[in-house]
């Protein structure tokens, strides 16, 4: 019951934007530090030690940057609509400055998951582009970040915004299933999942340890976008504040 | 690029634009960042304060 209390006051705590501009602050190097040491590992293995695929031959080293890209596009949304509960549910004073920031993040992953797809299917398909089902519906999530964005930009007032944008993302939350079992539910060109899977990976060792690397790496690289974008996103907010306090004179 | 293979543009390409993406979104947060702060730093040295913030002691 003591730890249970100790925890819950320290999430409260952390809850303060001021207290979260402290912690980010003090944890944000260390962060960059372990997300540019994974990459640069990530990268070495992907490149000069994960041997060829015996069918993409080289074309498989795309897949070191896209999987995890689309794996954090998922990642992102589903942070957002945990921040949305927060906005809707429990008035987190940190919930929509979360989903705000990390919406442009989200984008960009999902963005690069979507372009490194097409420049792997190419080669391998014969086409940058099928409206398979997998495709379409991560290309659906890239227009529903950009909605978001568009929306949050378009409300003056950010309580308004907040609580307009937690519904959409709850409402699109439908989405990610769609993306992940597209390939079992439909018959799709993309293949089906081999690394999160009942009964285990299908990837030979030698290319799934720098595939994970890559992941932890891109995803620790995600939390420090984001960590700063919601920094920014606070100080938008202290900025509007004090604007606001201006112009009443 | 031979190394790459037969298909080595594309692999070299899906690269490129990854860092290009990433590179410019670290460049728009930290400016970004960098402006807010201007601006904040501006206002409070026009003696605006919030509401909360303590008076000086």
């Amino acid at each position: 019951m003591g730890a249970l209390e100790t925890n819950s006051m320290s999430l409260t705590d952390l809850a303060n934007p001021t207290r979260f501009l402290a912690f980010s602050g003090a944890v944000l190097p260390w962060l960059w530090g372990a997300a540019i040491v994974g990459l640069a590992a990530g990268l070495y293995l992907s490149f000069f030690v994960a041997p060829p695929d015996y069918q993409q031959g080289e074309t498989v080293r795309i897949m070191f940057i896209h999987v995890p890209s689309a794996w954090l596009s998922m990642f992102g949304y589903l942070l957002m609509a945990v921040a949305a509960l927060g906005t809707l549910v429990w008035r987190h004073p940190l919930a929509d400055v979360a989903a705000k920031a990390i919406a442009p993040v989200g984008a960009a992953f999902t963005f690069l998951a979507l372009v490194t797809g097409s420049l792997w299917g190419r080669p391998m398909w014969g086409t940058y582009w099928v409206w398979d089902a997998r495709l379409t519906s991560v290309l659906v999530l890239f227009l529903m970040y950009l909605g978001l964005i568009a929306l949050w930009r378009a409300v003056e007032d950010p309580g308004r915004a907040a609580r307009v944008a937690a519904v959409l993302t709850l409402v699109g939350v439908v989405n990610l299933p769609i993306i992940k079992f597209s390939v079992d539910w439909w018959n799709t060109l993309h293949q089906p999942a081999s690394v999160f899977r009942v009964g285990g990976p299908t990837i030979d060792a030698s290319m799934l340890w720098p595939l994970m690397i890559m992941a932890v790496a891109m995803t620790l690289l995600f939390l420090a976008l984001s960590a700063m974008a919601m920094r920014n996103e606070i100080l938008r907010r202290r900025v509007r504040t004090l604007e606001l306090a201006a112009a009443a004179g | 690029m031979e190394a790459l293979g037969n298909h080595g543009g594309f692999i070299l390409a899906a690269y490129l634009v990854s860092v290009v993406v990433l590179v410019a979104l670290v460049a728009w947060i930290v400016f970004d960042g960098r402006a807010l702060k201007r601006r904040l730093a501006d206002l409070e040295a026009r003696g605006v304060r919030r509401r909360s913030a303590k008076g000086p002691s």
